[in-house]
């Protein structure tokens, strides 16, 4: 479903501050794989993300989605294709905007905006069932401004407009790291129901080990620009916390995993 | 005073003029998000093609349609210069204000004003809006519904009604989308580079043609008219948000609180004028301080209201 193949990404090139952020990185997902990310600081996730997402254009390298080699598509092309959650709570919704407003945007992902209305009676039924599903009451609150709801809030109905119409791929960002950890559980647990559902293929970055090795068929670990890690299958379904840091040691070579990825 | 309330009718009917401009306005600095300032030379625009066409004796409702073009292309001038060629939106607007100076001047044959015969009564006629019909109206000559309040009533409350249903479409939502949350939009396939050129286009194709109302009105164009036009423009949108926005949440009740706030903005300004006899050159110090005022007010409040305890407040243990 996803394969990206050798992508290169140097910011700032030829100044002091260069940062080669994906140093040749392939990756291959199947259809319905669920891999979590992992990683310290600066190790590349969300550059991994946003460069499958097309924020920026990679250097080298290529990236396709499907059949569909988007490597050169900018991000609103691509967003035909990707369903995506970012980590601040702010960014995935317009705050604006009424909650059924930015669903109607949502269900009209990579189609053509015309001049026909830009939300119906039947969408705002079917957004009434919808809502029930978040358990948040939102579906009482149809109208209300999206910036009156509550960082959790937010980012169930951006996981909700990101899957409203069913993505090839789901990329999540680190979408629970702003969010108190009772809320965090549950759009967790609401992340699950909906990529189970929906056979999802996601790509979910996280800063937890615990969620890294607890969710997805597929636990990968980023190091440096590079993939330092990816345990699949039954290995996967036996790690421990432990394990992996033990497995990171050998991989990189150093032990400076345990606090960086412990925190936080 | 009586005076003033003899200035009444048209002071209203400039403000409902400029409240179109002030509409424009609304549309980039309030739902794109960006401070628009090709506003200044477009609104010139307008007013020059408007009275150079019909001139040559062109159609009146032709020559309002040709200013609303020109004012868009002005405005798919500064959304180019910033999507494109990724100038800052503020200067992009500065450039394109800048080079209209020259293209105005232009259009008008190289003069710095052009004249609508008025006195030729036929050509009067066909006007749709003049500053002579305010007095016709009261001598009774003319009909209340040739009255610009009426006239220009009507034209504002039909550019409302388009822009009503036009950001009620997928396409509206999506130039709203685009302006409350970049990001937001592009992750929703929204092309965000071509909404803001759509934005612009469509804001300054009705400055221009508030513009054209405008030189209609006073029956000239000239290359300074729009001097200063985006703080009148500021001026009707804050001031209007000001009175209404408790009252007004509907979007077309929002756009005709610009339109009032613009009028209020003239009649105040008249009241200036004919009260105290103030020298007139001072006027755009006034509305100069008046917006800034306006606008550091909410910023004042956030942060009076920021700070979380009072200095020698009690401490509640």
């Amino acid at each position: 479903m996803l394969d990206i193949k050798n992508i290169f990404k140097t910011f700032n090139a030829g100044t002091v501050n260069e940062k080669t952020a994906l140093n040749d990185v392939s990756l291959c997902l199947k259809d319905g794989d669920f891999a979590t990310v992992i990683g310290g600081n600066g190790a590349g996730k969300s550059t991994l993300l946003n460069a499958v997402a097309g924020v920026w254009m990679v250097d080298s390298g290529s990236i396709s989605i499907g059949d569909t080699d988007v490597t050169s598509l900018p991000e609103h092309k691509r967003a035909r294709y990707i369903g995506r959650v970012f980590q601040d709570p702010m960014m995935g919704t317009a705050a604006t905007m009424q909650i059924e407003e930015n669903l109607a945007l949502a269900a009209r992902r990579g189609k053509a905006r015309t001049l026909r209305t830009g939300i119906t009676k039947k969408e705002r039924e079917e957004y009434y069932e919808l809502l029930k599903i978040l358990d948040l009451g939102l579906e009482e609150r149809l109208t209300s401004k999206v910036g009156l709801l509550s960082g959790g809030q937010r980012q169930a109905l951006t996981l909700l407009m990101a899957t409203l119409q069913k993505p090839r791929l789901l990329l999540l960002d680190e979408h629970t790291a702003a969010l108190d950890p009772k809320t965090a559980a549950k759009v967790l647990d609401t992340t699950e129901r909906i990529v189970q559902k929906d056979h999802l293929t996601t790509l979910m970055i996280t800063h937890n080990m615990r969620d890294a090795i607890v969710h997805g068929n597929r636990l990968i670990m980023m190091h440096e620009g590079k993939i330092a890690l990816d345990i699949s299958g039954e290995a996967k379904k036996k790690l421990t916390v432990e394990d992996l840091l033990a497995k990171f040691g050998q991989a990189t070579g150093s032990d400076e995993a345990d606090d960086k990825l412990l925190l936080g | 005073m009586i005076s003033f309330i003899g200035t009444l009718p048209g002071a209203i009917s400039q403000g409902l003029i400029w409240g179109i401009m002030a509409i424009g306005v609304y549309i980039t600095y309030q739902i794109l998000d960006i401070a628009d300032l090709t506003v200044d030379g477009s609104f010139c625009t307008g007013g020059a093609v408007f009275v150079v066409l019909f001139g040559s004796g062109a159609n009146v409702w032709l020559a309002l349609f040709a200013a609303l073009l020109a004012g868009m292309a002005t405005g798919i001038a500064t959304g180019l210069l910033h999507t494109v060629c990724g100038i800052p939106a503020i200067l992009a607007g500065i450039l394109t204000q800048l080079g209209l100076w020259s293209i105005n001047l232009a259009i008008m044959g190289m003069k710095a004003n052009v004249a609508i015969n008025v006195t030729n009564p036929e050509n009067l006629d066909k006007l749709l809006v003049s500053l002579r019909f305010v007095q016709d109206v009261a001598k009774g000559t003319r009909p209340f519904t040739r009255h610009p309040i009426f006239v220009v009533g009507l034209f504002t409350i039909a550019t409302i009604a388009v822009l009503y249903w036009f950001f009620g479409t997928e396409l509206g939502a999506s130039l709203r989308a685009t302006g409350a949350n970049q990001n937001m939009a592009r992750a929703q396939g929204i092309h965000t580079e071509r909404n803001k050129v759509l934005g612009l286009m469509l804001s300054n194709g009705l400055v221009a043609f508030s513009g054209a109302l405008l030189s209609q009105y006073q029956s000239f164009a000239d290359a300074s008219m729009g001097k200063g036009a985006i703080v009148i423009g500021l001026a009707a949108v804050i001031i209007g948000q000001v009175l209404f926005s408790k009252l007004f949440h509907n979007f077309a009740l929002r756009l005709l609180a610009v339109s009032i706030g613009s009028m209020i903005y003239y009649v105040v300004i008249q009241a200036v004028v004919s009260l105290s006899g103030i020298d007139t050159n001072y006027l755009k110090l006034i509305s100069a301080v008046i917006v800034a005022i306006f606008l550091a007010i909410p910023y004042w409040k956030a942060r009076s209201f920021s700070k979380p305890v009072k200095k020698g407040g009690k401490v509640h243990a």
